[in-house]
């Protein structure tokens, strides 16, 4: 049975389930549903996914692992000799799949019977020139063991999925009846189904942070494998990033950082101050109008997308600052020769950022309580002493917070910095010559053909793994002082 | 209007320091203080009670201008600050707030040092010519505030570590330290424990010998204790004004019997 109509017949069993669980219940209050522990609808809940739960899960898990199991069983099928010098077991497990894939869809189209799939033989049948026929390219001819190999899992998947519908099929009617014998107006349905309820909230929470330690595992893995080949000295400490494909590639992450923190330092140049400020009006001087008008308005520049502002970039900022600083510029000088740098980069990023800080810092300005200003200006201060020497200190820990998590946004930002800050990875203090950073870098390395077992592809492994650790210490620093400092007027 | 004749408390000839006269405000559609007129003393405590929302604490925040911070509230008739209108375009509201300074219901530290909570009025208004000069007026402060004692080893440590009472004392002397002529207080015990009222109301009682005083409480008890003339307040009107004995005691008014013995409020 395919695995879709198996999840709707389980489906129609617990909504079966539903109903049924819900008549005996109130049949064994006699009908008075006072009686009841629980209201009538628990008890069908707790039959329904009592029914539904450990099926729906051991079929996801059947699901997962039957694909894994067969192919090592198949794979074991195959001799060694079989395989070609320069190829590996992996590409001829794929072709087995394809081949199987072959006669699944010939049997589907009517081309052939079971029968004759599984009597199919090499020095009878051209199986490569049959499958060409029915749209399935393979790449080289089917040599009988790939043959069989390719009928055996035919076989296997037939027979796994047939267990894995009964066993599904026996768990969920196991379900129902358990259940369902429990069903008596004096059952706890209520608490019963409250604990799923639990249950469900911690799966979805674990979720979450499973897929975060898997990201970070599989990202180290991949790190330890390139500093398996190349040196972790040059990663760290050396001064040079050229990547060449001969083999001798120096791959420091030093210059990629000084570019990083560089162009993250003028982007929260821009994005603080001008954020702040507009956050200060919004919260402390705007009336509601020009709040309820401003303040959106102001959102809208988080939704534009990073291409856009990329885009801008390129088009807008880089010329104005090359007829600027460029050569016969308006100020005379020649420190910039192409339009991508730094500091178009960084404004541009700094844009980006805008809404970012304001919107978080407004919030933390009006959680400042109204007590402390009225304290204030009850002395004699004035708005802006008040604001500065009260509400802002007040609110310190938090725009900090703010200000952090900005920075690590201008820190993992890609786009901008692809298209407004060039390419050229170097050291130098001077905002208009054009840097790279640490992410387009990741992009540049993974794109492209490469071989994926060479340290100039890893390497991309290592710096999105210093990226990450990067990033997550500036957000735990950034809670470590929001959480800290926070109690302080409360 | 002789006190002399009402209480034996007064010791000598007092002159008036806050005269309104048919002050009226407005919250947006609510009439929320209707034509009130009231002389405040100097060197006198003036009681203002009334049951919840009677407008006494709308009343106190005329006094020094604190209403201007609320868009919508809106303030006519005449108050006079030593005979001068407070309401005159020509006076700035943050000049008068440092000459009618104010304590609040819930103490309000800002979160800075002791020292820099006291400081804080001091410095924006450059009352010290120098640290050494500042150091003193804290000092001053914080001994008319009757927490000098308290606090006099730890003055670098913030001021929202103290505990309630000690906070309340910190914002009164907080408030002295800038001078003022007249302090308004608008429940300044209701968020503290007995012990801490007592030892808030005994400095009411000595800051009085320098300032008018001008408190809005919920206990009549403490208005008795503390106040030497009371005004009465009731949905927005000012029912009776006059010394505090006399309105504990033989209260004209037929509403302010019922309030003060418990039967309205």
């Amino acid at each position: 049975m395919p695995t879709f109509w198996l999840v709707v017949s389980l489906l129609a069993l617990s909504a079966a389930g539903y109903l049924l669980g819900r008549r005996r219940a109130v049949a064994s209050a006699g009908g008075n549903v006072k009686d009841l522990h629980s209201l009538p609808s628990y008890y069908g809940h707790n039959v329904a996914f009592t029914t539904l739960t450990p099926a729906l899960g051991l079929l996801a898990i059947w699901l997962l692992a039957q694909p894994m199991v067969i192919e090592n069983r198949v794979s074991d099928m195959i001799p060694a000799d079989v395989i070609p010098e320069s190829s590996s077991l992996s590409l001829i497990m794929s072709d087995v799949r394809r081949v199987a894939d072959g006669l699944e869809l010939a049997i589907s189209q009517g081309d052939m019977t079971q029968e004759e799939s599984n009597a199919l033989d090499t020095s009878t049948t051209d199986v490569r020139a049959m499958l060409g026929t029915m749209g399935v390219a393979l790449g080289s001819d089917v040599r009988p063991e790939i043959l069989n190999a390719a009928q055996a899992y035919r076989k296997l998947n037939a027979t796994g999925a047939t267990a894995m519908t009964v066993a599904v099929a026996i768990l969920a009617l196991a379900g129902l009846a358990w259940s369902y014998r429990q069903t008596h107006k004096d059952f706890r349905a209520r608490n019963v189904v409250e604990k799923g309820v639990l249950s469900l909230l911690i799966l979805a929470a674990s979720l979450a942070i499973l897929t975060t330690i898997g990201i970070v595992l599989s990202m180290f893995f991949e790190t330890i494998n390139f500093f398996g080949l190349h040196s972790f000295k040059d990663f760290f400490f050396g001064s040079t990033w050229a990547p060449n494909f001969r083999g001798d590639s120096e791959l420091s992450i030093l210059p990629l950082l000084w570019g990083t923190l560089f162009i993250s330092l003028i982007a929260l140049l821009v994005a603080v101050p001008v954020g702040l400020f507009a956050a200060v009006y919004l919260s402390e001087y705007a009336g509601a109008g020009v709040r309820s008008l401003a303040k959106p308005l102001l959102e809208i520049l988080a939704g534009i997308p990073t291409i856009v502002y990329g885009l801008f970039a390129l088009l807008t900022v880089g010329p104005l600052l090359i007829s600027m600083f460029g050569k016969g510029g308006s100020f005379g000088v020649e420190w910039m020769t192409g339009a991508t740098s730094v500091l178009t980069a960084g404004v541009v990023m700094g844009i980006m950022l805008i809404p970012f800080v304001s919107s978080l810092s407004d919030d933390i300005i009006n959680a400042v309580p109204q007590s402390l200003r009225d304290g204030s200006l009850g002395l004699g201060a004035t708005k802006s002493e008040t604001i500065r020497q009260v509400v802002l200190p007040a609110a310190l820990p938090g725009i900090v917070g703010a200000i952090l998590l900005a920075a690590s946004r201008a820190i993992g930002e890609t786009m901008i910095v692809v298209m407004g800050a060039g390419a050229i990875a170097k050291f130098s203090a001077n905002p208009l010559d054009s840097m790279t950073t640490i992410t387009t870098r990741i992009v540049s390395q993974l794109t492209g053909d490469t071989d994926f077992a060479s340290p100039e592809t890893l390497v991309a492994f290592a710096l999105g793994l210093s990226l990450f650790v990067l990033t997550l210490g500036l957000n735990v620093l950034a809670l470590y002082i929001v959480r800290k400092y926070r109690e302080q007027y409360d | 209007m002789n006190d002399m004749q009402l209480t034996e408390r007064t010791v000598a000839q007092k002159t008036i320091k806050i005269a309104a006269q048919g002050v009226n405000v407005h919250y947006a559609e609510t009439h929320a203080i209707k034509d009130v007129n009231v002389e405040i003393e100097d060197k006198t405590v003036t009681a203002f009670i009334g049951p919840s929302g009677c407008g006494k604490s709308t009343f106190l925040r005329c006094l020094n201008r604190m209403n201007d911070t609320i868009d919508i509230c809106r303030v006519t008739g005449q108050i006079n600050l030593d005979g001068e209108d407070i309401y005159d375009k020509r006076v700035d509201p943050v000049q008068l707030r440092a000459k009618v300074g104010m304590v609040f219901q819930k103490p309000n530290p800002f979160p800075k040092s002791i020292y820099d909570n006291v400081a804080y009025g001091p410095r924006i208004h450059g009352l010290a010519k120098n640290k050494a000069e500042l150091d003193e007026i804290v000092e001053k402060a914080l001994r008319r505030g009757a927490i000098w004692n308290e606090v006099k080893d730890r003055l670098d440590k913030p001021g929202t570590g103290l505990s309630g009472g000690q906070q309340q004392r910190l914002c009164i002397a907080r408030a002295i330290a800038t001078e003022p002529e007249v302090l308004l207080m608008d429940e300044p015990c209701s968020a503290l424990d007995p012990i801490a009222t007592a030892q808030v109301e005994e400095l009411i009682d000595e800051l009085r010998t320098r300032y008018s005083v001008v408190i809005v409480t919920h206990s009549m008890q403490q208005a008795a204790r503390v106040s030497q003339k009371t005004a009465f307040f009731h949905l927005g009107t000012l029912v009776e004004f006059g010394p505090t004995s006399q309105i504990f005691t033989n209260p004209e008014d037929p509403r302010t019997e019922s309030y003060i013995t418990g039967r309205i409020g």
